[in-house]
């Protein structure tokens, strides 16, 4: 049963803002003193709602009717760059070429994750949200088929799951279309397999590598070369419906196909799975989202993302422990955060990344700014949603984001966004957000500026609104 | 003032002799004229003293001291009526004036008589007689006012900028538009945030003052620009930007731009320094809207003003602090330019205004609603009632156009 943490020392206000700071995605109007009422209450109330993480999605389209789209798009590109040139008749525009839905869709998704972290009461579940999705990161770089079902990805696969089991997200993510064409599992063939034989491809070791360095055991959790290529093994023929001879039904559906998988028993961290075909892998997963290496690497990347880059090794021990007892429990670390005292230290430790910058901006402002801007601004930071540089996800550190030339486009940004914007009483709006974190000099810069914008910008940049 | 060789009575009988000229009212022509009207507003308050210096007040260089500006030597002031002249840094305006197509306004203020940017900022925008009233501002509702099928209703404002600012808030259409690339802040706030991190935390101040440094360095040898002081891009890059969508026939008709930066309590530098800076970002962008609107800038007004002006006497760190009257500018091949409209109260100890700031005694609503009239077609009881509530007394001036 849950445990209440032992926060007596601190008052209401600043337990409020260490909820709405270091948990959540910064204040609203009105949010400091509603939260003040009950803190913990608060947190609580996000994560025991086993819905909180969902969001709606009734706009916007699932992965596969995404694929599909991207996928029909392009084999029409490609077979109208096949075709003569049309025959033009007078008073007729010329057949437009079909456009891709990525770019759209994509937008559409970032748009419809901006709001859903603006309208969170708290945002810790949000936090979690995006937390899981950098753990398990795609690239919209990648090309059109990832990029359209980009959103649907972080939907399907990481939100059911995050306050579920660790090992279901694991799989979901696994088997996810969109992660199974970033990592290039799609293509790999076992030697043996009949395509294999017949094709003469072969493996392809990305995702295999991937979900042992990076989503489980960790680049020091004690794998090998061999491990690498024996899970490869296990993972060929795990992939994507494509339609090349017909498409049909499961197109863009994760799909198992015998035919490249490679047979035979594999061993990997010294277990033999002789399972046949889709069983096999998903032994593998089960047994790696339960091993001590991931709890500790999950554990401690968690704990570096709430408190500080040089995580308290009692919060670290807490979560890894909990990680164990519980077989990845999810929910059970959320608990864990928030009862261990580390994560009710006064001192802010971590900058707040773009994206938690930014919401934390427009919830602050109460309006959100237009998806251009957005859009630009966390690209311009270095930010992208779903654009990550490399499998890794995003870096975690503050030492990354509070780069000079960061700070200067944050300051580019807060100044365009803040334009038009009419804040009442900027100062008032300050000890609305901050409370008690609002130092003397921040109030006064606020006061004293030229401006409503100038204000706002002064604020959002202010020590006291990046440090969380 | 009683040493004034420009006295108050001189400059009224010159307006009222201008009347003589008085032609048949704008709206008669609306069906061959195609308006453009263009507000910059200016934010952080304006030191109008230091923009038209009244070179003929014997009072002025003295009460100025450091921030006085030449009339002669390198930085002289740009002559314009004799007893007012022009910021050197605005030789572009100065060319608009002389050629008929600019003038200013001296010891004008709006109706807002305390010292707060936001709430003066608001009375600005809103049009009300005081602060409180931020629903919606008077340029919006002035094309909201217009007989339905007008032009400049339909085809309504341009905001610069991702938010409308609340001069273009209201009923009538508005749309955004901003420039490509993101734009650089003015270096006014800059050094407010470094002021700041200072004070309390050595990492940002670290981190801001790299990137500044940076700046700097990327700029080479060139004139500097941006973040490192010169002319704000940011100003002209908006200029050119709206200056071009107004110029289409389908384009917006009205537009609202935010140029930042002018609240020099320090350093204010008149002659070379930031508000020199700021004053050339102006011009140029005074002069890029003429430019990008080509032909229809013949049709065009564009006004600048500013929330309220500043001390008239410079505080303790070469600057001025908040203060009241100050100028406003008129640009555009529609305004009846070349000369300075003033009822100049001067500056001796107790024609300033709480014994600080330039009087005002022009109501800039009386500009405003010159403007809109003639240039609009906008009636006078319209005016009073809905675009600047409660100011019937305050007459519209007329004849600003030509």
């Amino acid at each position: 049963m849950a445990s209440s943490p032992d926060t007596s020392s601190l008052d209401r206000d600043t337990r409020s803002i260490i909820v709405l700071n270091r948990f959540g995605l910064g204040a609203r109007p009105g949010d400091r003193e509603a939260v003040a009422r009950d803190p913990v209450g608060a947190l609580r109330a996000e994560i025991d709602d086993p819905a909180t993480p969902l969001m709606d999605g009734a706009t916007l389209l699932t992965g596969r009717a995404a694929y599909r789209s991207e996928y029909l798009t392009q084999k029409a590109l490609r077979a109208a760059r096949e075709r003569p040139a049309p025959v033009m008749i007078d008073g007729m525009a010329p057949l437009r070429p079909p456009e891709s839905p990525a770019g759209p869709t994509y937008q559409a998704e970032v748009e419809a994750r901006f709001a859903s972290a603006c309208a969170a009461p708290v945002g810790f579940v949000e936090r979690l949200v995006a937390f899981w999705s950098n753990h398990f990161a795609i690239s919209a770089d990648k090309g059109g088929q990832v990029k359209v079902m980009a959103g649907a990805y972080e939907r399907e696969a990481i939100r059911p799951h995050v306050l579920g089991r660790f090992q279901d997200m694991l799989d979901a993510v696994s088997k996810h279309p969109a992660m199974l064409l970033y990592l290039d599992n799609n293509v790999s063939a076992g030697p043996k397999s009949a395509f294999g034989q017949r094709s003469g491809r072969g493996l392809n070791e990305n995702l295999a590598r991937e979900i042992l360095e990076l989503h489980t055991l960790g680049v020091d959790g004690g794998y090998g070369q061999a491990d690498v290529t024996a899970f490869a093994n296990i993972l060929t023929g795990w992939t994507v419906r494509s339609g090349d001879k017909a498409p049909d039904e499961a197109l863009g559906r994760f799909a198992f196909e015998a035919g490249r998988h490679e047979p035979g028993d594999h061993e990997v961290l010294g277990r033999r799975y002789g399972q046949a075909g889709l069983a096999q892998g998903e032994g593998v997963l089960a047994d790696i989202a339960r091993h001590p290496a991931t709890a500790r690497h999950i554990a401690r990347k968690l704990a570096a993302h709430m408190v500080s880059d040089t995580p308290p090794p009692d919060l670290v021990a807490r979560l890894e422990t909990r990680f164990r007892e519980t077989d990845g429990d999810l929910r059970a670390l959320a608990q864990v955060l928030i009862e261990a005292p580390d994560c009710w230290q006064m001192k802010a430790q971590k900058m707040r990344s773009p994206w938690d910058w930014m919401v934390a901006m427009a919830r602050g402002a109460g309006t959100r700014p237009p998806t251009q801007l957005l859009l630009r601004s966390l690209r311009a930071l270095g930010h992208g949603p779903w654009e990550v540089p490399a499998p890794k996800g995003y870096p975690d550190d503050t030492a990354n984001w509070l780069s000079p030339d960061g700070l200067d486009t944050r300051l580019d940004i807060a100044n365009e966004f803040g334009r038009g914007l009419v804040l009442d009483d900027p100062p008032a709006r300050a000890l609305d957000l901050l409370g008690p974190r609002l130092d003397a000099q921040t109030r006064q810069a606020v006061m004293r500026a030229e401006s409503r914008p100038q204000a706002f910008a002064l604020l959002v940049l202010s020590p006291p609104f990046l440090w969380r | 003032m009683p040493h004034s060789p420009f006295s108050r009575r001189h400059i009224l009988l010159g307006a009222a002799t201008l009347t003589v000229w008085a032609r048949l009212p704008r709206f008669a022509h609306a069906a061959e004229r195609d308006p453009r009207l263009i507000v910059l507003v200016l934010r952080g308050a304006l030191d109008g003293l230091a923009v038209v210096p009244p070179v003929g007040d014997p009072t002025y260089a003295a009460l100025r001291g450091p921030l006085a500006v030449p009339t002669e030597g390198a930085g002289a002031a740009l002559p314009l009526d004799g007893h007012f002249a022009l910021n050197a840094a605005m030789p572009k305006f100065h060319g608009l004036y002389h050629s008929g197509e600019a003038m200013l306004v001296h010891a004008v203020a709006t109706p807002y008589r305390d010292r707060s940017h936001f709430d003066g900022q608001d009375v600005l925008e809103s049009g009300h007689a005081g602060p409180g009233a931020t629903l919606d501002g008077w340029l919006n509702r002035a094309a909201a006012a217009l007989p339905a099928g007008d032009r400049v209703a339909a085809q309504g404002g341009l905001a610069v900028g991702p938010m409308v600012p609340l001069i273009l808030r209201g009923p009538a259409p508005v749309m955004n538009w901003s420039p490509a690339v993101l734009p650089e802040v003015a270096p006014d706030t800059v050094a407010r945030l470094q002021e700041l991190y200072d004070h309390s935390d050595e990492q940002l101040a670290r981190a801001l003052r790299t990137a500044a440094a940076a700046d700097r360095m990327t700029m080479g040898d060139a004139p500097p620009k941006g973040k490192g002081g010169g002319l704000p891009r940011a100003f002209i890059a908006a200029a050119e930007g709206a200056g071009r969508l107004l110029a289409r026939p389908d384009g917006p008709r009205l537009a609202a731009l935010s140029f930042d930066g002018w609240d020099t309590h320090a350093g204010e530098g008149p002659n070379g320094g930031r508000l020199s800076s700021l004053l050339g970002g102006l011009d140029v962008a005074v002069d890029a809207l003429r430019t990008t609107l080509g032909p229809a800038w013949r049709d065009t007004v564009v006004v600048a003003a500013t929330e309220f002006g500043r001390t008239a006497a410079a505080n303790g760190t070469e600057g001025t602090d908040h203060g009241t009257g100050t100028v406003a500018f008129l640009a555009g091949g529609a305004v009846k330019g070349g000369r300075v409209i003033a009822d100049w109260p001067g500056l001796g100890p107790a024609a300033l205004y709480q014994q600080r700031d330039l009087a005002p005694t022009t109501d800039l609503r009386s500009i405003l609603k010159g403007v809109l009239a003639d240039h609009l077609g906008l009636s006078e009881k319209v005016l009073a009632e809905t675009v600047f509530p409660e100011s019937a007394p305050t007459k519209p001036v007329k004849d600003l156009l030509a």
